[in-house]
């Protein structure tokens, strides 16, 4: 069905809803290589004025992708809850902005799994990015595995201790400097190297001693394809979380060598092994818009909104940590400061609302037009919108990804000019250990005792 | 030097990750920042550095490597950047000058500017060097190596079917990191032809003096391209179980050939 909406003498015309969406999309690079975005700056803003007077209802009975050739979207409807639904059912994408900017953080739990994506990323287009900030600020995902995620006032960071070529030293090295400087709430998750089996067991059985070594509260991981955890947990390996990269449709998840049934084994491999404490949240995914163009499987949808469909994917399986990985696909997705900046409000927001932890990897590449003052500002608006948790990388260096993410002392900026506290558990923890005072402050020198645990290193 | 900034220094002497920075309240002290700006103007310089075909093209043949020169549809690192379709696809004349008349192979080997043209001047002739014996000792039949402008991973799949080989690998500058503006990234990919996916081939990244050495990177390569012919494929259904094989026989006449030339 066509769309159209007129402008004095003009009257725009949108073929169906995928293109009517992808028109009113803020103009990113990556929208205009797939050939979908908008041709000039008026049909742009007359996509979102068409837009903002579809009704909920419409959305919901015309998938973008049909039903029966792509199991994300089967999954979306069959896992669709209508009487959550019913409480937004009569409202267009207008005033579904409207009540989203009034709504109680209990109202939007409520209706979280009465939402789609494709609902979620509608209004997410006509918001500006001060609504994206103000109403994902009331959304609560909580959750929990060793410690408490997503509480509202805290901040999470992933400790992110990469190297080159998994040197286990330079590993527990890069660990301790992040655990000084407070940060692993999160989880502390390497992104390996290699990918055969026998050094992702290294890997895990290294950070599975430190955290028990150290009695920290916190949870492991080592970021590989979901087909090799599977196969270090036959091995009896020790896995708290199974990361996975997921996408919006079924073809590019296959393009990440992932099915919708290999991530519910995965999961309930994961489950069985009952290493969580407090809770069960055992998954972890990234995603990130452009993943399924760059995999050509886009179906001609813009990539905001098959971004929110991955989180659609994530949901089902109750993750602990989900994050968008914002700037780390190159600046032919998103070309800019600019770009990224919006497109990681818009994650952010499309993924709270959605229901899942959504943290963000505040991030660019040496090949785009951004450098640190734009993850300054996109930072500084994520915490302000409550993100669940950023990236802690050694000095904003990742020097095994080439790309340029944000520090422990990027945390603890946050930390300081919005007030934002770790998870509870984990920040005890730190008090224990002597390295933050009363008010979670780090205390200069306190790390004495923690470095001089590791005298191998040490020495 | 007190006790912690003592132990700081040894700990940094572990990784070249940026640790042990110190902090001025919740930032960084002034050098940190100032040498962080340093560094990501020079991997911004390396992202637009052109690839030098013909010094490379000499380097490889003295190795004995015959070689070819190709472009991908991208004209230019502007074009480059934005559109990745056109560096994953051939020049059309460099797409016909690459058909006609060939032998079967068992590896077409290409090597891409990418990302970092500075990678592969620095990385592409020691990684061959070492990749040259062992593919000797394997009895695999190489096609001529192909030198690829403005080119993505995916360009390979096209030049591999081109030239009838059974596998390709792509060896490619990767995106230039603050600390690495000079790391290769090797993709091999069994059955090349447009379409593969990344899920299809396997991954050897971080390929620089000091990172992955040349040579355990050949080792690697000849290990997951040994795996691959007898399997019939690559990807995420290959495990890279190369460690074990370094492990179980750390005499292996492949590393012994570090010090010793081959036969």
């Amino acid at each position: 069905m066509a769309y159209r909406h007129v402008v004095g003498p003009r009257t725009h015309v949108f073929a169906d809803l995928a293109a009517l969406m992808a028109k009113a999309t803020p103009i990113r690079s990556g929208d205009r290589l797939a050939g979908v975005a908008a041709d000039s700056a008026e049909e742009n803003a007359a996509a979102r004025w068409c837009l903002a007077a579809v009704p909920l209802a419409d959305i919901l009975a015309r998938p973008l992708i049909p039903y029966e050739t792509d199991d994300v979207t089967r999954l979306i409807l069959d896992t669709h809850d209508a009487a959550a639904f019913a409480e937004i059912g009569h409202l267009t994408v207008g005033d579904f902005r409207e009540f989203l900017l009034t709504a109680t953080p209990e109202t939007l739990a409520r209706i979280a799994p009465g939402l789609t994506p494709e609902i979620v990323a509608a209004v997410s287009k006509i918001m500006r990015n001060q609504d994206l900030i103000s109403v994902a600020r009331k959304c609560r995902v909580v959750t929990r595995f060793r410690n408490t995620i997503g509480l509202p006032g805290t901040l999470a960071v992933r400790l992110q201790p990469n190297h080159p070529t998994d040197d286990a030293r330079g590993i527990t090295a890069a660990i301790l400097d992040g655990l000084a400087l407070g940060c692993g709430d999160a989880v502390i998750g390497i992104n390996p190297a290699s990918d055969s089996v026998q050094a992702i067991g290294d890997l895990l059985q290294l950070l599975d001693a430190m955290i028990q070594r150290h009695a920290i509260p916190t949870q492991a991981c080592v970021l590989t394809h979901v087909t090799t955890t599977l196969a270090a947990m036959e091995r009896g390996l020790p896995v708290d979380l199974v990361f996975q990269s997921i996408a919006g449709t079924e073809k590019a998840n296959a393009s990440f060598g992932v099915t919708l049934p290999l991530l519910t084994e995965a999961h309930e491999a994961a489950r069985s092994l009952k290493r969580g404490t407090l809770g069960d949240n055992c998954m972890y995914f990234e995603t990130g818009q452009g993943s399924a163009l760059s995999a050509d499987a886009h179906h001609g949808i813009d990539q905001q909104t098959l971004e929110a469909r991955a989180y659609a994917v994530a949901r089902v399986y109750r993750p602990l940590l989900v994050n968008t990985v914002v700037g780390f696909i190159g600046p032919e997705y998103l070309y800019d400061g600019k770009e990224i900046i919006r497109a990681g409000l818009e994650d952010h927001f499309c993924g709270k609302l959605i229901g899942v932890p959504l943290g963000v990897d505040v991030c660019y590449t040496n090949h785009a037009e951004a450098d640190q003052d734009d993850m300054d500002t996109l930072l500084t608006l994520l915490g302000a919108a409550g993100c669940t948790y950023i990236m802690g990388v050694p000095g904003a260096d990742d020097v095994m990804l080439n790309y340029q993410s944000t520090s422990f002392h990027d945390s603890l900026y946050l930390r300081e000019v919005l007030g934002l506290t770790r998870a509870p558990e984990f920040e005890a923890w730190l008090h224990t250990i002597g390295l933050t005072d009363a008010a979670g402050m780090l205390i200069q020198g306190a790390e004495t005792p923690l470095l001089s645990a590791a005298p191998d290193l040490a020495a | 030097m007190s006790d912690n900034a003592a132990i700081w220094a040894r700990l940094a002497a572990l990784t070249p990750a940026r640790i042990g920075l110190g902090r001025a309240g919740s930032g960084l002290p002034t050098r940190e920042v100032l040498r962080f700006g340093l560094d990501h103007a020079q991997a911004r310089d390396a992202v637009h550095a052109p690839l030098d075909s013909e010094a490379l093209a000499r380097d490889i043949a003295a190795l004995g490597f015959p070689t070819l020169s190709v472009a991908s549809r991208a004209p230019d690192r502007a074009a480059y950047l934005r559109r990745p379709d056109l560096g994953r696809r051939l020049d059309p004349a460099d797409r016909a000058a690459l058909k006609g008349p060939k032998r079967a192979s068992d590896l077409a080997i290409v090597v891409a500017d990418g990302l970092s043209a500075r990678a592969v001047h620095a990385n592409a002739a020691p990684l061959l060097a070492a990749f040259g014996p062992l593919a000797e000792r394997a009895a695999w039949r190489l096609a001529p190596v192909v030198i690829a402008r403005q080119a993505r991973v995916a360009l390979g799949d096209e030049i591999g079917e081109a030239l009838g080989a059974r596998a390709v690998a792509v060896l490619i500058g990767e995106r230039p990191g603050l600390s690495s503006p000079d790391s290769l990234g090797i993709y091999l990919t069994f059955g090349p032809r447009p379409g593969r996916s990344d899920a299809e081939r396997n991954c050897i990244s971080n390929v620089r003096a000091a990172g992955l050495p040349h040579d355990l990177a050949a080792f690697r390569l000849a290990w997951l391209l040994t795996r691959a012919l007898s399997l019939g494929l690559t990807g995420v259904a290959l495990k890279d179980e190369s460690d074990r094989a370094l492990e179980a026989a750390p005499t292996a006449p492949v590393l012994a050939d570090r010090d010793a030339p081959s036969t």
